[in-house]
């Protein structure tokens, strides 16, 4: 076995990144960003409702969370499904307590299927965001245009015809993306997107049909990702998400204001043992001065008003 | 083309046994009781890369977006977070590079240049691997990296980490041949040793997979917090060995995780615990490397293990 000698070739080694689809840029070096009311941090809540079909495939990979025992699988399919009947009111109930409006990242199959969560959702206030169609739809380089196009339309519809929201924000399952997807997602009226990790605050992404924003979401502080990746305790969660909205808070005295993402899932966060937890975190970071709790898209608003 | 193979053998072969006790004593410069080096592995993962037949470069087909752009966190955010950390406690760098950063973000380059940090070679991007390389295909990856550092830097490469850690049975020799004074690729010691090349005299760099943040963060599932707790452990321990004979400590690290919110606090504080101890020296790999040979303990280790191994064979 040897490799070809193109392996050693380096067609993207350039200036900036090795593809077009943004320049890169210094967090540090930035025009400051100023929140409504003055805000130092805008708080973007973004919980996941998901659907993981029975039959999902397991090509070319599956989303995190996907069911993995022996098909038919009761225990994973039923517990992700407790996030849909249980774990998204509970999350629901103490964010009106807290009098907060947020995102909700949700698969179009729940419209179709369960009309009266994304009901609940609009009436509390809460920005519906598309998760794609279910759990076991992932986008990828496999799929043609035509292919993947028809999945995000679908999605679309779906959500937009059951919360009479415009529904122009996006997170793919498993946050997976093609070559194809920024395009697809632009022309089918998104204007933002929350796959990619690589930055704290909201920047412009080109793509052919024109840019589409990326809106910051942690990935190591997700509820998901620590319980179920890192396998830390609650208590852990909530340390490092204090943790990492101290260090954010901090720089936003110096660099202007920026993003605290708190992904959460409903199947995960919802459940009684870890509401508390939740509670928890959401008191520490509110009982700072100058945080702004809003939906993704409000954030985006305000971010490409002064950009 | 070289007909060089990886053969299946059941030794590494590149150092002899030499037991911990009763080795030749290191003295480090000043009579610095412990050298603690500081390594961010400054990398670029590609969109697109090429397959290699032994590793596939990300877990799902190009793009993987989301591992993608979780690395390249680290060169638009994290980068600055874990250098204000180091400026703060007076660390250092020793890059571990991957030398295409170079071509694409000189920025970074040049704010590590600016404060006297090494750059060691850590391949070109850390998704080319030189698994299934023949030999002169990896020589010249080496003889890109010495060239593209010389033209970025001006400095001349002392140390090598194979990108992703991947390696051919040859691969010792080749760097050693083009001038390369130490590896990073063992851990097998906790002091520099004596590497068993054909031509050179390279040493293995005590770098640590269990101080890195990476193996911490990802395979050890360790929380934040408790990272800072097993550096000061780390230090701690051989701080104390330092009395008897110099020590060395790595802490490798990667911008994309230590330099995230939650995480960097608890490395900061770590760092500065150990900067304020007394008899610290706040070393570069390629200063250790020097100390090393001019103070002849590579000589005088190389020594021992003769010794060690006739004894043996006089038994």
């Amino acid at each position: 076995m040897s490799l070809p000698d193109s392996y050693l070739e380096y067609p993207a080694r350039r200036y900036g990144m090795d593809h077009d689809r943004y320049d890169w840029s210094d967090l540090f070096q930035r025009k400051p960003v100023t929140w409504p009311g003055g805000a130092r941090i805008a708080l973007s809540i973004v919980t996941h409702v998901q659907h993981f079909p029975l039959d999902m495939p397991a090509k070319p990979f599956k989303a995190p969370g996907a069911l993995s025992m022996p098909y038919p699988d009761f225990r994973y399919y039923t517990n992700r499904d407790y996030g849909n009947r249980i774990g998204i009111y509970r999350v629901l109930r103490l964010l009106a307590e807290k009098g907060l409006r947020t995102s909700m990242a949700i698969n179009g199959i729940i419209a179709a299927r369960y009309p009266a969560l994304i009901r609940a959702v609009v009436a509390d206030g809460h920005e519906v965001v598309a998760h794609g169609l279910d759990m076991g739809k992932v986008h990828h380089s496999g799929l043609s245009a035509d292919e993947e196009g028809s999945i995000i339309a679908e999605t679309l519809e779906l959500l937009r015809k059951v919360s009479g929201q415009k529904v122009d924000g996006w997170l793919s399952p498993g946050r997976a993306q093609s070559f194809n997807t920024p395009e697809l997602l632009v022309k089918n009226g998104v204007r933002y997107a929350l796959d990619w990790a690589n930055d704290d605050m909201p920047y412009a992404m080109r793509t052919k049909e024109g840019a589409i924003l990326a809106m910051p979401l942690a990935y190591e502080t997700d509820d998901r990702v620590v319980a179920d990746e890192y396998f830390h305790s609650e208590p852990e969660w909530v340390q490092q998400v204090k943790d990492r909205f101290d260090v954010l808070y901090r720089e936003s005295a110096e660099y202007g204001g920026r993003v605290m993402s708190l992904p959460l899932h409903s199947w995960v966060s919802g459940m009684p043992y870890r509401i508390e937890y939740l509670r928890e975190v959401l008191d520490y970071m509110l009982s700072h001065e100058g945080v702004w709790t809003a939906p993704a898209g409000e954030i985006a608003d305000a971010f490409k008003a002064q950009a | 083309m070289s007909s060089a193979t990886n053969e299946i053998r059941s030794d590494l072969g590149l150092y002899d046994y030499l037991p911990w006790p009763d080795r030749p004593k290191i003295t480090w410069p000043g009579g610095k009781k412990i050298a603690v080096w500081i390594a961010p592995n400054i990398e670029f993962y590609e969109y697109n890369p090429p397959n290699n037949p032994t590793r596939t470069p990300w877990p799902r087909p190009n793009p993987d977006v989301l591992q993608y752009s979780h690395r390249d966190y680290g060169n638009r955010a994290g980068w600055q977070r874990m250098m204000a950390a180091m400026d703060a406690a007076g660390f250092r760098g020793s890059v571990s590079l991957n030398v295409a950063l170079c071509d694409h973000h000189p920025e970074i380059i040049r704010a590590c240049a600016d404060r006297g940090w090494e750059f060691f070679s850590h391949g070109i991007y850390n998704t080319r691997y030189v698994y299934n390389m023949t030999i002169e295909q990896e020589r010249e990856i080496i003889r890109d990296a010495f060239e593209t550092v010389r033209k970025h830097t001006g400095q001349e490469l002392a140390g090598w980490l194979s990108p992703a850690l991947s390696n051919n049975l040859w691969t010792m020799d080749i760097l050693s041949e083009a001038g390369i004074q130490y590896t990073c690729d063992m851990f097998h010691d906790d002091q520099p040793m004596p590497v068993k090349v054909k031509t050179g005299r390279l040493i293995s760099m005590p770098y640590s997979l269990e101080m890195n943040d990476v193996i911490v963060y990802n395979t050890q599932k360790t929380t934040p917090r408790h990272y800072g707790e097993i550096i000061k452990r780390q230090f701690d321990q051989l701080y104390k060995e330092g009395e008897e004979s110099g020590t060395v400590m790595c802490i490798p690290l990667h911008p994309y995780l230590v330099g995230q919110p939650h995480r960097i606090d608890a490395f900061a504080e770590a760092i500065e615990y150990i900067a304020g101890h007394d008899g610290v020296w706040k070393a570069t790999g390629r200063e250790i490397a020097e100390a090393y040979h001019s103070s002849g303990a590579y000589d005088a280790m190389k020594a021992a293990m003769a010794a060690h191994a006739a004894e043996q064979e006089n038994r």
